[in-house]
């Protein structure tokens, strides 16, 4: 992958590195061709990768307390918050972490709407992600379920049930997810197995994720196609980790924020409640990373389309590389196309905010129109925009706006057609 | 040239009937990881619930616990019957007349299911603008009989298996 052949320098290592080239691979990431030009919304990659690990670490742990029985599994995590050592800080790592797992992965995801990295040749790149967005929403869904309150139970119950929404099987489908005829001890005991499995999933799409990405490197504030290695690239150690570092150490203190200072602020009081299948909460909402969706399957009056509807937000993300028409990736040079990402930016906070509200009244008009406009977007903002918007001049390079001082990319080319 | 023909064509036996014996047997494989996940057989055991409803005054209801869900069962007056009557089946979003939801000669007795037919929540009793039942999750509404009247609720409160064993006592499953 790298342009030059790696050779080990002792003996030993040579030996090592015919039989396994481990230390090959050791030499592609250290000197991986980085732009040179990468802000810190590319930083999040790391990021992500620290949190899965910290995800994983964490809930090893867990599990090694927790009991997943419908009638011990809520006593065994307040176990686990009064009686382990340190159970109470491993818990809410591990709870706000997910959280803060969401709150990059959605950063990381409108960075490469902003920046076109969806675009060829990195589709595959973007699939991978999308099929880890969606493992990681199961995976928070299990875990979610696990501590058998009065949330875990009716959000499992609110969810499973939209399986039966889907035509003749739908029934035999939920009660095959439940294993019996409602949410009960079968249904917390898969869950779990299932929860324990997901991170190691994700760990593995991870994986094909960055390889990936190496194959025709990272994209890149300006969006264009660089020659690699060059003026235009640095090795990714130590510029990039270095400044991986310091994003994740920043990230890290907002982290750290929420486990020491308001660690059940983004979860929900009802959750200490045990499961009681006689009684649902009066207001049950999903965790917030979810609300957006949620908002799109309560604005249809029909239990089939608002369930097809919901899926549809997320799948069509599937396609987006190919209903894009422009071929400028970079929205810096996409006039017309930069307005509308805020717009969609604005209109999923709306829906997330709506999704948290009582479906009625204002709320519920909100949320239609919210709905309709995220579609919008996608079927027919973007392959419109792309035909027809007139997009700013794309640099030569990177290090062309910055010789001409960034205000006329195309001087340099200028100047150099006269010499 | 036929002596190739036949080679390839011996070839192409084996192949289909190695993929043929293949498939069957991933299959006969397959089959029993996915049925596990069925309701096992204790869960199976716990299909029927015998309730005694000697304490049930007219215009209350009790709710039971049955295959792990709420079965409400109201005793209903007969103001309440007769509204239930009186709808116009044209009205309804599921039409069901309320003589179909109930035994015959026991028409105070409704014994339903408890679960909302949109996603599954316990609907709150004396609620919602019907004088029945009102889910708190997503905002269906139903009457005295149990039927959907409003909402994202696709069909009636299910009315579930039961029989009386004798006036006291009802068994559901």
């Amino acid at each position: 992958m790298s342009d030059h052949e790696y050779i080990p320098k002792s003996k030993a290592a040579k030996w090592f590195n015919d039989r396994l080239p481990l230390l090959t691979l050791g030499a592609h990431l250290t000197d991986y061709p980085t732009p040179k030009n990468l802000n810190y919304w590319w930083t999040f990659g790391g990021i992500l990768t620290f949190c899965l690990i910290t995800q994983i670490v964490t809930g090893i742990v867990l599990a090694m307390h927790y009991v997943a029985h419908a009638d011990l599994a809520f006593g065994s995590v307040e176990h686990i918050m009064r009686n382990v050592n340190y159970g109470w800080l491993i818990r809410y790592i591990h709870s706000n972490g997910a959280s803060m797992f969401f709150l990059a992965v959605y950063i990381h995801i409108f960075r490469s709407l902003f920046y076109g990295s969806y675009k060829s040749p990195r589709e595959i790149i973007w699939i991978l992600g999308l099929m880890i967005y969606l493992l990681m929403m199961a995976a928070a869904f299990l875990g979610y379920v696990l501590p058998w309150g009065q949330m875990s139970f009716w959000g499992a119950t609110v969810i499973t049930n939209l399986f039966s929404a889907i035509p003749l099987v739908g029934e035999s489908i939920t009660t095959w997810l439940w294993g019996a005829y409602s949410v009960d001890n079968p249904t917390l005991n898969r869950f779990f197995s299932l929860h324990y499995l997901f991170p190691f999933l994700i760990l593995g799409l991870v994986v094909l994720h960055i390889w990936a990405l190496h194959i025709p490197g990272n994209n890149n504030p300006v969006g264009i196609d660089i020659k690699k290695p060059s003026k235009d690239t640095v090795p990714f150690h130590p510029y990039i980790t270095i400044k991986d570092a310091f994003a994740l150490l920043v990230f890290m203190i907002i982290f750290a924020g929420f486990v020491f200072f308001t660690p059940n602020v983004l979860g929900h009081s009802d959750n200490y409640i045990p499961a009681n299948p006689l009684v649902t909460p009066a207001h049950i909402v999903p965790e917030w990373y979810l609300l957006p969706f949620y908002a799109i399957l309560r604005s249809v009056p029909d239990k089939l389309g608002g369930v097809i509807l919901m899926f549809s937000a997320i799948f069509i993300l599937f396609v987006l590389p190919w209903l894009d028409t422009s071929k400028v990736r970079s929205a810096v040079f996409r006039p017309i196309y930069r307005q509308f990402f805020w717009i969609l930016v604005v209109d999923v906070l709306m829906l997330g905010y709506v999704g948290a509200m009582p479906a009625e009244g204002v709320y519920l008009v909100l949320a239609r129109v919210g709905t309709i406009y995220y579609f919008l977007h996608f079927i027919v903002v973007l392959p419109v925009v792309g035909l027809l918007e007139k997009t700013d001049p794309i640099p030569m390079s990177i290090s062309e706006p910055v010789m001409t001082g960034g205000a006329e990319p195309s001087l340099a080319r200028k100047l150099n057609e006269k010499v | 040239m036929s002596k190739e023909e036949k080679k390839v064509n011996r070839r192409d036996f084996l192949f289909t009937a190695s993929y043929t014996i293949g498939a069957v047997g991933v299959g006969a494989v397959i089959w029993p990881m996915i049925d596990q996940m069925n309701p096992d057989k204790a869960q199976q055991a716990l299909a029927t619930t015998e309730v005694d409803i000697s304490q049930v005054e007219p215009g209350k209801s009790i709710t039971v616990l049955w295959r792990g869900k709420p079965i409400f069962v109201k005793r209903r007056t007969p103001g309440e019957i007769q509204e239930a009557r009186s709808v116009n089946l044209d009205d309804l979003p599921d039409p069901q007349k309320d003589e179909e939801r109930v035994k015959e000669g026991k028409d105070e007795w409704l014994v339903m299911l408890g679960v909302c037919t949109h996603l599954g929540c316990v609907p709150l009793k004396d609620k919602g603008d019907y004088n029945g039942w009102f889910c708190p999750c997503h905002g269906s509404h139903y009457d005295v009989s149990g039927r959907v009247r409003k909402g994202p609720a696709p069909t009636n409160m299910e009315i579930p298996k039961f029989e009386f064993l004798d006036n006291n006592t009802i068994k559901i499953g």
